[in-house]
C-alpha cells in the first residue's frame, strides 16, 4: 500500500511508496530468481511456490509501445462515458534485470515515443475515478 | 502405425453479418453441407466434436439434425477452439474409436473489439478499468518491437491487408469483398499505432464443419481426399509474449506457435519448404508477418522482401490466407481454426474457384493463435 496518500490506489498489494516516489510490488522466486508483475503465489518459470515480495526498479527503457485511440468498451474500462475520449500511450517497460511491465504512459505522442528511451514511474489518476490513482510510466525527459 | 485420417467433407456458412440468423442456425447448416459433400447422413457419423466462444453449445445442434445418439464434444477454448476439435477428433479417429467423424466451429460476435474480463483471465479487474484488457494493444506492441528489430516496413504492413481484401474480393464466402489499394489500407485512420482501421479484422459471423475419416472409409467417401497429417497445439511456455499479460519475462521463450508448426511439421515427416499454400493467424497486418516466420515457413526478417515481392499472393511462390483470411472474412472466434482447413482443403482438391491459386497445390499448413497464448497448427496434403 502507498504509505503517504491522499488518493487510494486502484488495487491494493499492486502499489508501495510514496506519491512522490511509488514503487511496483511485484515477486521474486526464491529457488530460480525469476522476477514476476503483479505479485504471483506461484512461479511460472520453475513452478516453486516459494516465492516472495519484491519491490521493483521505479525506472526502465520503453521495450514497446501503442496509442490507444479508441474508447475501450465499458465494461471492463471504467473511463467515463461522458467525457471526450483522450488517446492514451500503453507500453512494456524492461525493468534491468527484473520484468517488463505493461503500463499506461504519460505520453500519447508518437513522435515523442522511441524504444529503448528511459521511463520512471508514476502515479495517474484512474479512469473514472477522481479518488483512485494507478500506475503509469512517464519519460524521464519529461522532468 | 495407425491409419490416415483425411477430410472428406466440406461446409461452410458464409462468413460476414446474418441478422436474425443464430450461430447454432449457421453450424447447422454447414454440417448439413459438409455432410452433403461428404455423401454421408448425419447418422452415419459416429463421433463430433466442436464449439464457439460465444453463440451457444455445438452439441445443441442435435436437435435439428437428428437425435442420433453420438458422442459429441462440446469444445470452448478460444481462439483454438476449432484447433482443439480437430485435434480431439483426429486422436478418436487415429485410435480406432470411430470411423467418419465430424468438427464443426461457429460464432457470433456483436459489432467492435472484444470486450474480455479480466477477471475470467486471471487477472485483476485493475487491467480492465484502466484500459489495458484490449487484443488490440497487443498486437500493435507485438508488431512495434519486431518492425524495430527486424526491419518490417508499414507498407509491408498495408500489402498484407490489400492482398488479403483482394483474395477476398475472390471468395464468395468472405465478409469484406472489396479490394483495397495499399494507399487505401495506409489512408485508413491509425488504431493503436502501427496499426490502422484495415489492418484489423472485425469480430464476425460463421460456421465452417468438416467431416473426417480413416482407413478404408476415405475412398469409400471421396476421390478427392485431403490427408490430415498432422495437427498439434500448444499453449504458452515461460517467456513468449501473449496478449493480456501485465508483464513479460526478460528472458524470451518460444511462442506458442513456433512450439506447434515445429511439432505438426515434424509428425507429418513435411517440412516447411514443401508448403504449397498456407493459412495463418492474421488477426491484423502485423500477426501475419509475424507468424510467417514463427511457423518455420520464412527466416525472419525474411517477410519485408516476400511480401514486398508478392510471394505470399495468390499466384506468388507462398501463397498465404488465400480466402482473405480473418481480414477479410472476419472473426468469428469458433469457426475461424476451421475456416482455415477448410480453404486449405478447397486448395488443394483443386475446388477453391476464383481464390484457386495457380500452382501445384500438395501440401497446406493452417495456423491459429489466440488469447492467452494457445496455437493449433496443421499440415495437410493430398
Amino acid at each position: 500500500m502507498l504509505e503517504q496518500r491522499d488518493r487510494e490506489p486502484i488495487a491494493p498489494d499492486l502499489i508501495a511508496g510514496t506519491a512522490e516516489a511509488p514503487v511496483l510490488l511485484g515477486s521474486e522466486c526464491r529457488r530460480c530468481g525469476t522476477v514476476a508483475f503483479p505479485r504471483q503465489d506461484a512461479c511460472s518459470r520453475c513452478t516453486s511456490t516459494d516465492v516472495g515480495e519484491r519491490r521493483l526498479a521505479r525506472r526502465g527503457t520503453l521495450w514497446t509501445w501503442t496509442v490507444q485511440r479508441f474508447r475501450p468498451k465499458s465494461p471492463p474500462y471504467a473511463g467515463d462515458e461522458a467525457d471526450e475520449f483522450e488517446p492514451y500511450g500503453v507500453g512494456y517497460v524492461e525493468l534491468p534485470g527484473e520484468v517488463r511491465v505493461e503500463a499506461r504512459l504519460t505520453e500519447s505522442d508518437p513522435a515523442r515515443l522511441r524504444i529503448g528511451m528511459e521511463m520512471e514511474l508514476t502515479l495517474i489518476p484512474a479512469p473514472g475515478r477522481d479518488d483512485v490513482v494507478t500506475f503509469a510510466f512517464r519519460p524521464v525527459e519529461d522532468q | 502405425m495407425s491409419e490416415d485420417v483425411a477430410v472428406v467433407g466440406l461446409g461452410i456458412h458464409p462468413f460476414g453479418r446474418h441478422p436474425g440468423v443464430s450461430g447454432l442456425e449457421m453450424a447447422a447448416q454447414a454440417v448439413r453441407a459438409a455432410l452433403a459433400d461428404a455423401g454421408i447422413g448425419w447418422e452415419q457419423v459416429d463421433f463430433a466434436a466442436g464449439g464457439s466462444d460465444s453463440a451457444g453449445n455445438a452439441d445443441t445442434t442435435v436437435s435439428v439434425l437428428g437425435l442420433t445418439g453420438v458422442p459429441f464434444i462440446n469444445v470452448k477454448n478460444g481462439c483454438a477452439t476449432g484447433g482443439s476439435a480437430l485435434t480431439t477428433a483426429h486422436a478418436m479417429l487415429s485410435a480406432g474409436s470411430a470411423e467418419t467423424a465430424l468438427v464443426v466451429g461457429f460464432d457470433k460476435h456483436p459489432p467492435g473489439a472484444f470486450n474480455p474480463l479480466p477477471e475470467e483471465w486471471g487477472i485483476g479487474s485493475w487491467y480492465g478499468e484502466t484500459g489495458l484488457m484490449l487484443t488490440t494493444q497487443f498486437f500493435a506492441m507485438k508488431i512495434q518491437r519486431y518492425m524495430g528489430e527486424h526491419a518490417i516496413s508499414e507498407s509491408t504492413l498495408a500489402k498484407v491487408a490489400a492482398k488479403a481484401f483482394e483474395n477476398g474480393s475472390r471468395n464468395p464466402n468472405a465478409w469484406r469483398r472489396q479490394a483495397l489499394s495499399e494507399e487505401e489500407v495506409l489512408a485508413s485512420k491509425m488504431v493503436n499505432d502501427p496499426l490502422r482501421q484495415y489492418m484489423f479484422c472485425s469480430p464476425g459471423e460463421g460456421a465452417v464443419a468438416l467431416v473426417l475419416a480413416r482407413g478404408a472409409r476415405i475412398r469409400e467417401l471421396t476421390a478427392k481426399p485431403v490427408y490430415l497429417r498432422s495437427v498439434a497445439f500448444r499453449t504458452r511456455r515461460f517467456g513468449s509474449f501473449e496478449v493480456f499479460s501485465p508483464s513479460i519475462p526478460v528472458e524470451t521463450g518460444p511462442s506458442p506457435t513456433a512450439e506447434a508448426a515445429a511439432a505438426a511439421f515434424e509428425q507429418a515427416g513435411i517440412g516447411p519448404d514443401d508448403v504449397d499454400v498456407a493459412q495463418l493467424q492474421d488477426t491484423e497486418s502485423g500477426a501475419e508477418v509475424m507468424h510467417l516466420a514463427e511457423t518455420g515457413l520464412c527466416r525472419h526478417g525474411e517477410q519485408e522482401a516476400l511480401i514486398q515481392s508478392g510471394a505470399t499472393r495468390i499466384g506468388g511462390r507462398l501463397p498465404v490466407n488465400t480466402d482473405g483470411g480473418c481480414l477479410a472474412c472476419g472473426e468469428p472466434i469458433g469457426a475461424s481454426g476451421l475456416r482455415q482447413v477448410h480453404e486449405v482443403a478447397l486448395q488443394l482438391r483443386g475446388d477453391a474457384g476464383d481464390h484457386q491459386i495457380p500452382g501445384p497445390a500438395r501440401v497446406g499448413f493452417t495456423q491459429v493463435y489466440g488469447a492467452p497464448g494457445v496455437s493449433a497448427c496443421t499440415v495437410l496434403s493430398t
